[in-house]
């Protein structure tokens, strides 16, 4: 029955797109003011999707296995919490909740930019259609979510216990806020350039959906990142994997957008780089998407091989494209601009510079990425490009980008002069002598690694400094920059200071090192819902005092019939103490892997802080 | 002559120039040198000499191969045509087993002695990497 209405509903929501089309155009030629009817049938639309998905999770939660997608994700074991998130745990009920992040952003964007011009909330409502039905018609054509089978079948397939966590849970539909998010960034900047419409009261409409587009993609990746580290139980954070830079790529070209959009709000310079920006970033997301889900690149993301999904996404992604760059091309004028050139110490040249750092990275990133799936296309070479690879690309130009973060904010539009600057010579001195002992006792001896913490401290005092003195003024940014240098320290020091033990034990035995001895005391078994959990109890000791007793787990889940292990996390804010362990086939002995992580927590928090930053700037305009 | 504004482009058209082909040069010159190549053990049956580079196998965890000793970790992969001995200390992931596929990375010792420094996790126990099937069914 849900299934049933949840279906028509999708039906339902096309035909409304088709409406508004009508109407659009018609609202375009016609009259001077915005006719409400869109608003209405936008709403109605964005209730019928929201109908469609509650359908479908309602399927979930009865355990109604009519439904393919049920049948094929979920299992009547499954904790009432999973069933729910399960809805989006697959590429059909994914896809449903893209959808319904498209219709909400729109609604939200109709009702909150009553004070814009008509032509361009229609243009930019239409645009949104464009990709609203390209998207519903993908999700019927080629993965509807409310498919039937008949017979229907007594028990489901389950849902891949990985993905039965709780970070895990909220992950998709926080990510897809910030990718989706792009969305209307990228319909707006097509409206407003094919009316001409770029301009600083537009800089600064645009910049609010910017704020909540980043903010959410921030959150949404830390997410993911936090759920690998002590699911995967690889005991890192970043691990420069295809589908994570995939995330990445959208993030660099938000956050370059962004700070390009402070420059046109405030002096109407770079309306083009704008919206190439713009189309970029959407494209991004569109074709990050893309890889993930046609199964080119591997990982727990790709929940199907279908070629023909693929094929869909790929031709839609270029009919956007080609639509963005005819938009862009014949009706984005850039005459009629004023032609304030600036001085080159000024704030926009630190933007400037910041932008081509950042386009840098994401050149990077990108050729990372795709380079082995076209080498595999071309020459059926297979190939991986890992970590080296972008710590050589990217760590030695963080050096400038850093300082470049910490100056830029301090210099004055269109022209600056170092006057009454002495404070930035003498916390650089402190930051390098700071570094240089931090260095020294740590006993790394790279010249890079000094200047690295130089220029992350330096940013750091910058920031803290400019929290007492400035107070409230530039708050938001001296948050989110103060974040970033901690991130940055807190990556530094982590790296440096981890340190970590793999062994293989049997249960009784004990490792010893001149460190630490670790003892497995003892295995036990427990039943829970859809596993068997086989919990073990190690004793850390260090100078014969015991430091920790950690008791990671493994579970043997019942469907699908997969072992997972959790790790044993014990956090503070000094450190992390992670422990996993691993049963070899067939042998008596378990393999074990014990890591000291300084600072984990820290790379955590000045992700939220980061976003933080992001957020008060959202609220900035209220106060 | 020209006025100030043309030479500034032209500077400016220059800098963007010179940064770019900087930027691509880098990259690719970075990308030669850390890319890791995905090889069956047929192939490396096959190669003419020994690759010091870092590399990936990948196949089958043959039947009772796998054997652990407290600090390390033996096993063969095979692509049922050919084989390697692995050598491996280090984390396992949860679905490595016999008769299951997996990719190693690490470098050669000989043609028939591998030293892993990663064995790769996978996520689903019916999945099989595309690498290990192309290598099985020998491409």
């Amino acid at each position: 029955m849900a299934s049933l209405i949840g279906s028509y509903s999708l039906f339902f929501s096309l035909g409304f797109s088709v409406l508004i089309l009508f109407f659009s155009f018609k609202n375009l030629k016609n009259t001077i003011n915005f006719d409400n009817k869109l608003l209405s049938l936008t709403f109605l639309q964005l209730l019928f999707i929201i109908l469609s998905f509650f359908g479908l999770i309602i399927a979930f939660i009865n355990s109604d296995f009519s439904n393919s997608t049920v049948f094929n994700h979920s299992h009547t074991t499954k904790p009432l919490f999973y069933k729910i998130s399960g809805t989006w745990g697959n590429h059909e009920g994914s896809l449903l909740l893209w959808l319904l992040v498209l219709t909400l952003f729109i609604f939200l964007f109709l009702i909150s930019s009553k004070k814009q011009p008509k032509k361009y909330r229609v243009l930019t409502l239409l645009f949104q259609q464009i990709i609203i039905i390209g998207f519903l018609i993908f999700l019927i054509q080629t993965s509807n979510p409310f498919a039937q089978i008949y017979p229907v079948p007594s028990e489901g397939l389950g849902l891949n216990p990985i993905l039965q966590d709780p970070a895990l849970a909220i992950h998709p539909p926080i990510l897809y806020l910030g990718y989706v998010g792009s969305s209307i960034i990228f319909s707006s900047v097509l409206a407003a350039s094919s009316t001409n419409y770029i301009s600083k009261e537009w800089a600064k409409h645009i910049k609010q959906w910017i704020l909540i587009s980043w903010i959410f993609l921030t959150l949404g990746i830390l997410l993911g990142s936090i759920w690998a580290y002590y699911e995967l139980g690889w005991g890192g954070f970043w691990f420069w994997d295809p589908v994570e830079n995939v995330s990445l790529m959208p993030w660099l070209a938000l956050t370059t957008l962004f700070h390009c959009v402070l420059v046109l709000e405030k002096k109407l310079l770079l309306t083009s780089w704008v919206v190439i920006l713009s189309i970029a970033t959407f494209t991004l997301s569109m074709s990050g998407t893309f890889l993930v889900r046609s199964g080119i690149l591997n990982s727990v993301h790709t929940f199907a091989n279908d070629p023909e999904r693929g094929l869909y996404i790929l031709i839609f992604l270029f009919t956007l494209i080609f639509l963005s760059l005819f938009v862009f091309f014949f009706f984005h004028k850039t005459d009629g601009q004023n032609n304030t050139s600036f001085f080159w110490l000024s704030k926009e040249t630190s933007i400037l510079i910041n932008n081509w750092f950042m386009m840098y990275f994401l050149a990077v990133v990108l050729i990372g990425t795709i380079y082995p799936i076209f080498l595999d296309v071309l020459t059926s070479q297979k190939i991986s490009v890992g970590p080296p690879f972008y710590h050589k690309l990217i760590i030695p130009f963080l050096i400038p980008f850093l300082l470049a973060m910490a100056i830029g904010p301090k210099l004055n539009w269109i022209k600056s002069n170092l006057q009454n600057k002495s404070h930035l010579l003498l916390l650089f001195a402190i930051s390098l002598i700071l570094s240089f002992l931090i260095i020294r006792i740590l006993e790394i001896s790279f010249l890079v690694n000094t200047i690295l913490f130089t220029s992350a401290f330096y940013l750091f005092f910058i920031t803290l400094r400019d929290f007492f003195i400035k107070g409230f003024k530039n708050l938001a940014q001296n948050i989110a920059h103060f974040g970033f240098s901690l991130l940055i320290l807190s990556i530094l020091f982590n790296n440096f200071l981890s340190t970590e033990v793999i062994t293989n034990l049997k249960v009784g035995e004990t490792y010893k090192s001149d460190e630490l001895t670790i003892n497995f005391e003892k295995i036990e078994k427990i039943k829970k819902q859809n596993f068997e959990a086989i919990i073990g109890k190690f004793n850390v000791k260090s100078d014969n005092e015991l430091v920790d007793i950690l008791k990671p787990e493994l579970r043997i889940y019942n469907q699908p019939n997969i072992v997972t292990s959790e790790a044993d996390i014990k956090t503070n804010l000094l450190s992390d103490k992670f422990m996993t362990m691993n049963l070899v086939q067939n042998q008596e002995y378990f393999n074990i892997r014990y890591q000291i992580k300084p600072f984990m927590i820290w790379i955590w928090f000045s992700v939220i802080i980061i976003s933080f930053g992001g957020l008060f700037s959202f609220f900035k305009k209220k106060i | 002559m020209y006025g100030r504004k043309v030479k500034l482009r032209f500077f400016f058209i220059l800098l963007i120039f010179v940064t770019l082909s900087l930027t691509i040069f880098l990259i690719l010159k970075s990308l030669e040198e850390n890319v890791v190549f995905f090889q069956s053990p047929s192939e490396i049956k096959g190669l003419p000499e020994l690759n010091k580079k870092k590399i990936r196998v990948g196949g089958m965890v043959k039947n009772k191969s796998i054997s652990v000793q407290a600090e390390e970790l033996n096993f063969i992969i095979t692509d049922f045509k050919n084989e390697i001995i692995v050598t491996y200390s280090g984390v396992v992931p949860n679905l490595f087993a016999e008769g299951k596929g997996v990719v190693a990375e690490g470098y050669l010792k000989d043609k028939n002695f591998f030293l892993a420094t990663k064995i790769l996790a996978k996520h689903d126990e019916n999945y099989m990497p595309p690498e290990v099937k192309a290598a099985i069914e020998g491409k």
